[in-house]
């Protein structure tokens, strides 16, 4: 078994734990000093740095939440001035002001050492070469996983998003080994396959792959790596803290998160730490960001870790597959989307009313959203090609503000399901199985 | 003085769910309206009838208490003769007076055939007709 930092990675348990604390104090006590921020919400809630001795006491800390981001957007939270920073990303929010998060050069060396760390712990090496389908720019996925890829010395093929048939040209062609995107991706790469009669066993050098930045199951993964052949390796993570960072090893038992990063609690409905195992909202501490520090953020996402020590013989604790959210986040084709992003863009349009509803569906695994929206009785035109420009207008207008495309449908005032209580406006018939 | 070319055509915005149609048809039945012309338009989401009725603002007032969607809309009546070249005839004059037809739909009674259009314009596209010396037809003639 190969390790990228054996030392690190094989760590006892009770080793880890005390090389996080004192990570811990002195990054509290960086914030504290320099982020104005967490020094007013510090002492709102009665603590100094001097408080926080042991894990008990930093459970007092307050959260941090994405209203935070937005409240003090673009890059209030950020605790380095841009001459130390040297790279930005950007993802969206809840409303219309996206997420900026800004890296260091340290960041960005310890982003990639969490993935480079995963990726030798399924048996990547600076032999393969990774096709990497996540898109690059503004989104982490692409560049993250570049570096990343670099850093353990394999050749980086930067594919980037779309043109499937040359992407699998390409795989054929340059004897790709691993290959990187999203499930719904990867189900889209096997039936392009299937079409141009491409066996993915027999034509191409395909054996690993990093699978991510979406809702996914088990079964799902069964189901494309027996038709690819391809060992499938699950992947999480998020603009906040960083981007795509903790991977899956060999034994693919959940993703190793690693403790010397990041502190991962699991809380339930009273906010009490969950037992081993037991499903829980996540909350991310990173231990050593410079530019942009996270200490206890509600994530919003639901899953379960495991302490017991991994087959691979890694010590760090072991992410479960995902299982929900805490808020009303969708992932639509690996992009957040807010109920309240759609809900702003209709507001502003003004031959819309306030009622809409959004129904997603998926059909081998890739996702469509549909709007539907009221029309506002004085401005329904008879005319059917003004309605279809009308439904058009909104769908460009959802789009620029979504990143992605959506199906827009006018209805008539009166037309959709009205609720007692918070509207529920989203019905999701996506399966995962 | 009213221009007599302007007709009042009612759109009924009808969803597209079943018996939605025909309960349309019901309250027109019930209130004794009479459909001299109608024409019926679908998206995928809702259909839309448009019809020429005798007294629209009082079978107006009577839809809309029925809880329908209803609108006036203005259109014209352009007189046809036997031969389609009198349909192209109009269109070349309303499009060179820069003029666009959004729909239209056929009508016939026993002295005239006609053509109900709509543009945004009626008056204007009334007048540009009428000097082009295409017959219109006048509301006491539906
Ligand atoms: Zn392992």
């Amino acid at each position: 078994m190969a390790f990228w930092n054996k030392e690190i990675e094989t760590m006892p348990r009770a080793e880890l734990e005390k090389l996080q604390l004192s990570l811990l104090k002195k990054q509290v006590r960086t914030m504290y000093d320099s982020s104005k921020f967490i020094h007013d919400r510090m002492k709102a809630a009665g603590l100094s740095p001097a408080d926080i001795t042991d894990m008990g006491s930093f459970r007092k800390m307050p959260f941090m939440r994405k209203t935070d981001f937005r409240d003090n957007y673009p890059d209030g939270l950020f605790i380095r001035p841009y001459e130390d920073l040297v790279r930005l990303h950007v993802s969206s929010g809840t409303t219309g002001k996206p997420t900026v998060v800004g890296y260091t050069r340290k960041d960005l060396d310890l982003w990639a050492e969490s993935l480079t760390r995963g990726m030798v712990s399924f048996g990547m090496t600076k032999h393969d070469l990774v096709q990497n389908s996540h898109g690059y720019g503004l989104f982490t996925g692409g560049l993250g996983v570049h570096y990343a890829a670099e850093k353990l010395g394999a050749t980086v093929l930067p594919a980037s998003t779309g043109n499937t048939e040359r992407q699998i040209q390409l795989m054929k062609d340059l004897h790709v080994t691993a290959f990187v995107g999203t499930p719904s991706y990867l189900f889209h790469i096997a039936d392009t396959c299937d079409k141009m009669g491409v066996d993915m066993r027999r034509d191409t050098n395909v054996r690993l792959a990093i699978a991510g930045g979406e809702p996914w199951s088990e079964s799902m993964r069964a189901k494309i790596q027996d038709r690819t052949g391809i060992h499938i390796h699950n992947c999480y993570g998020a603009s906040e803290f960083n981007g795509p960072s903790f991977l899956e090893c060999e034994e693919q038992a959940g993703l190793h998160v690693w403790a010397d990063l990041c502190i991962m609690e699991v809380l339930d409905k009273n906010g009490d730490q969950c037992a081993d195992g037991e499903k829980g909202e996540l909350v991310i501490t990173m231990l050593q960001k410079e530019a942009f520090p996270l200490i206890r953020y509600k994530i919003g996402d639901v899953s379960a870790l495991d302490w017991e020590k991994c087959e691979c013989g890694r010590t760090h604790p072991r992410l479960m597959m995902l299982s929900g959210r805490t808020d009303d986040m969708l992932v639509v084709r690996g992009v957040n989307v807010f109920p309240s992003q759609i809900e702003s863009v209709i507001g502003e349009i003004p031959y819309l009313s306030t009622f809409y509803h959004i129904t997603l569906e998926n059909e081998n695994y890739m996702d469509d959203m549909t709007v539907e929206v009221e029309l506002n009785e004085s401005s329904i035109a008879d005319d059917m090609v003004k309605l279809g420009r009308m439904a058009r207008q909104v769908e460009d207008r959802l789009k620029s503000a979504l990143n992605i495309s959506t199906k827009v449908r006018l209805v008539l005032p009166d037309t959709l399901k009205r609720f007692e209580g918070k509207a529920q406006h989203v019905t999701d018939n996506r399966k995962y199985d | 003085m009213k221009n007599e070319n302007i007709i009042t055509q009612l759109s009924i915005f009808i969803n597209n769910e079943p018996g939605r149609l025909a309960a349309v048809a019901g309250i027109l039945k019930e209130f004794n309206i009479d459909v001299k012309g109608f024409n019926l338009a679908e998206s995928t989401e809702f259909g839309i009838l448009r019809a020429i009725v005798d007294d629209p603002d009082r079978a107006y007032d009577i839809i809309r208490s029925q809880g329908v969607i209803v609108k006036k809309t203005d259109v014209i009546g352009i007189a046809i003769r036997d031969s389609p070249g009198s349909f192209f005839e109009a269109a070349d004059v309303l499009g060179k007076a820069g003029m666009n037809i959004d729909y239209g739909y056929a009508y016939s009674n026993k002295d005239f055939d006609f053509l109900f259009v709509r543009v945004d314009d009626a008056e204007k596209a009334a007048e540009v007709l009428k000097d082009a010396g295409i017959k219109l037809i006048e509301k006491s003639e539906i």
